[in-house]
């Protein structure tokens, strides 16, 4: 028997040499998980996910489950808009940079305000030093009329920074009746418009009560829908969410909810789901974890169809489609070494990219520095421009499908997006655990929990817990400021167009903003158009709707 | 008299001026309560008035500002105000998105630090604790002193 080989019968498979290799090799290896908590393996094979499941998770893109795309053609029949923001100084500051960005062939705009419009006030209600530094100033009619000078409205896509009770947006109607502009050639959209998000993630536009805010909300969406046809009064923000230390499955999970409790309000006010959810816009952040992020959304798209259908029985394929913004995310910027950010911003661009979004922003690399300058502006927008056109990343529909990890995280993500949801409507609803408290302590746990991987050294962040240089000199920028002769003309154009105004004009339009606030059959936003065509401010509106609807001081506990 | 050997500083941690956002405050705030200290957490928009009356009444030995969005510019009408409340003596922390002239001007008005982003909350707590015993034993001492000269 000495020539005989004993064979074993239980041969190895390549896949059980290869874990067993693996093992010898790395034998004290610790187990990485993303951010959203999902153990990720080192390999990942048909084991995980094989193409059998396709056509049920898969599809064609325009098709259901949608999980490719929301249409046939993404990227190569329509680019994804490119949004910066813009915003600074007076409107004739505005005017200037818009009027540079359309000649240049850009549609789609922003209008960024400055920060005591976010707060609800009159530039003369605050301190002048803060004016400008953000945003640009605009209170009335007048204000927005000079930001749109010689621009035609109708050729513009607007997206307004305008949080509840939307007087950008009134400002800017106002002006186009001024103007005789039919509102069914307005289109943009409100941004800002998602109070959830503001009360429990960014308190910075924060503004009414949230029972106020409930009811001001879907008077508005019913209002766009019948007078402003083609604007998208609604866009809900997981960026926000994200931002303030939600993980990306729970910023998904939070907006999916969100989303639902707001289609649920409309339908308590008779609106057909077919109808309004049509207009119903998303907006996501997309942080550097780059597979995590690319999974999110396609789960995001994948859960929204089957919400559009099941829940709210909508029959009509448009609101089936999960349309959205991203922003690649301003958190993970470093102050040290700030050229560093360029490189985030490109690889988080490309996620937004890879996630078939349908606008994108991408961040300024100085912006943790300061307000972002025109220089890095530019090269935020041309990153865009050169992952398209360049890279060639753009070129292919859902180009990652199909990798065994990309569709095994896809999976993951989307049961664990489900999971939360399921704990939201146990809590009855997002409104509810809002109220409760529970969404915001859930966000505060997470970014407590983040913070902790990044001091611990398990998230490493260059130049900041590893790779970091000795010297710490830092090229910031200085602050931008406007001129302070701006500013008090402002004022005094601001003195100016309150006294000259028509008195009782003024106190006819109070009078039926305060019945309108009053009376719940009334459509509350309907009456704050009137009463911003009739020459009362934003910050007058503002005031007025306060006092009726009430300002509760989101929760902040600790 | 002397400062208990583990003294509690008590830490006002606040935002004045326009901007809401409060997630770099809430986790400070949250890490300095954890590590063992007082700490007073306001909401947004506090105004100047309202952080030195809060300073007064809790008897605060640091107040933290952040800033993101500029708010930062009214921080030495801040330290005014104190000065003339007679609350100098309280070291005032800033954090956040500071620019450097800025933050220049404001060290040599008085702000005893300012911490950027990508600050460990380790590093924050420690300064704190030390600033709030450096603040506590000062004061303690100008309360002797004129108690002293008194008699």
């Amino acid at each position: 028997m000495k020539n005989t080989k004993v064979v074993d019968l239980r041969q190895d498979t390549p896949e059980d040499v290869w874990k067993q290799e693996y093992r010898n090799q790395l034998p004290d290896e610790k187990p990485i998980h993303n951010r959203s908590g999902i153990e990720i393996k080192p390999l990942y094979t048909p084991a995980d996910w094989d193409d059998s499941k396709y056509e049920e998770k898969l599809g064609y893109p325009g098709q259901l489950p949608m999980t490719r795309g929301i249409y046939a053609t993404m990227h190569r029949g329509k680019v994804w808009s490119q949004r910066q923001l813009i915003g600074f100084g007076t409107p004739e500051d505005y005017n200037q940079r818009l009027r540079k960005l359309l000649d240049a062939g850009n549609t789609a705009i922003s209008l960024i305000p400055c920060n005591s419009v976010y707060r609800g006030y009159d530039i003369d209600e605050v301190d002048p030093k803060l004016l400008g530094t953000c945003g640009v100033m605009v209170n009335t009619v007048d204000d927005m009329d000079r930001c749109f000078q010689d621009v035609d409205i109708k050729s513009l896509s607007t997206a307004m920074n305008d949080p509840l009770p939307f007087t950008l947006l009134a400002l800017l109607l106002a002006v186009a009746r001024k103007r005789g502009v039919d509102w069914v050639h307005v289109s943009g959209t409100s941004n800002q418009s998602d109070y959830i998000s503001h009360y429990v993630a960014n308190h910075m536009f924060y503004r009414l009560s949230l029972e106020g805010s409930r009811r001001v909300l879907v008077d508005h969406i019913a209002f766009c829908q019948e007078h402003v046809p083609h604007w998208n009064p609604l866009s809900i923000v997981g960026q926000h969410m994200q931002q303030a230390g939600a993980t990306p499955a729970e910023a998904m999970a939070f907006t999916l909810a969100t989303g639902i409790q707001y289609a649920e309000d409309c339908i308590a006010r008779g609106m057909d789901p077919n109808k309004f959810l049509e207009r119903f816009t998303f907006f996501f952040d997309i942080s550097i974890s780059f597979f995590e992020e690319i999974a999110k959304c396609r789960a995001g798209r994948r859960i929204w169809q089957k919400i559009a259908r099941e829940r709210f029985g909508a029959h009509n394929p448009k609101v089936w489609r999960f349309k959205f913004h991203g922003q690649t995310s301003g958190v993970d910027l470093t102050r040290q070494e700030p050229l560093n950010n360029i490189a985030r911003v490109t690889i988080q661009a490309m996620a937004g990219v890879f996630t078939g979004l349908q606008s994108m922003h991408t961040d300024s690399y100085d912006e943790v520095l300061s307000a972002p300058t025109e220089e890095a502006a530019r090269i935020a927008v041309a990153t865009q421009n050169i992952i398209r056109e360049e890279a060639h990343c753009a070129d292919v529909i859902d180009p990652l499908a199909g990798s065994y990890y990309i569709e095994s995280l896809t999976d993951q993500m989307e049961e664990k997006i489900l999971d939360i949801i399921t704990k939201i409507d146990d809590a009855g609803g997002m409104f509810k655990a809002v109220e409760k408290g529970m969404i915001q302590n859930w966000i505060g746990h997470s970014a407590m929990r983040f913070q902790e991987t990044i001091e611990s050294g398990e998230q490493t962040i260059v130049g900041v817990n590893k790779y970091a240089l000795d010297d710490e000199s830092v090229s910031a920028k200085p602050l931008e400021r406007p001129d302070t002769t701006i500013v008090e003309n402002q004022l005094d154009t601001l003195e100016k167009y309150k006294t000259n105004r028509n008195r009782s004009d003024y106190n006819n339009a109070i009078s039926r903003l305060q019945q309108a606030a009053q009376d719940e059959t009334q459509n509350v936003y309907g009456a704050i158009v009137q009463a911003i065509c009739s020459g009362v401010t934003h910050g007058e509106v503002v005031h007025q709707i306060r006092q009726e609807l009430g300002f509760g001081q989101p929760q902040t506990t600790i | 008299m002397s400062l208990p050997e583990h003294y509690r500083p008590k830490v006002i941690v606040t935002k004045i001026g326009l901007d809401g956002h409060d997630r770099g405050s809430r986790i400070v705030a949250t890490m300095l309560r954890d590590s063992g200290m007082e700490v007073v957490y306001t909401p947004p928009w506090q105004s100047i008035s309202d952080v030195v009356r809060l300073a007064e009444e809790e008897d605060a030995d640091v107040i933290g500002i952040s800033s993101l969005a500029t708010d930062h510019l009214l921080i030495p009408d801040l330290l005014d105000a104190l000065r003339k409340s007679d609350l100098a003596h309280i070291g005032v922390i800033v954090g956040g998105i500071i620019p450097e002239e800025d933050e220049n001007e404001l060290l040599e008005l008085g702000v005893s630090r300012v911490f950027h982003p990508g600050s460990t909350l380790k590093e924050i707590s420690s300064y704190v604790q030390s600033l709030a015993i450096e603040v506590r034993a000062n004061s303690l001492k100008n309360w002797e002193s004129q108690n002293h000269e008194e008699h």
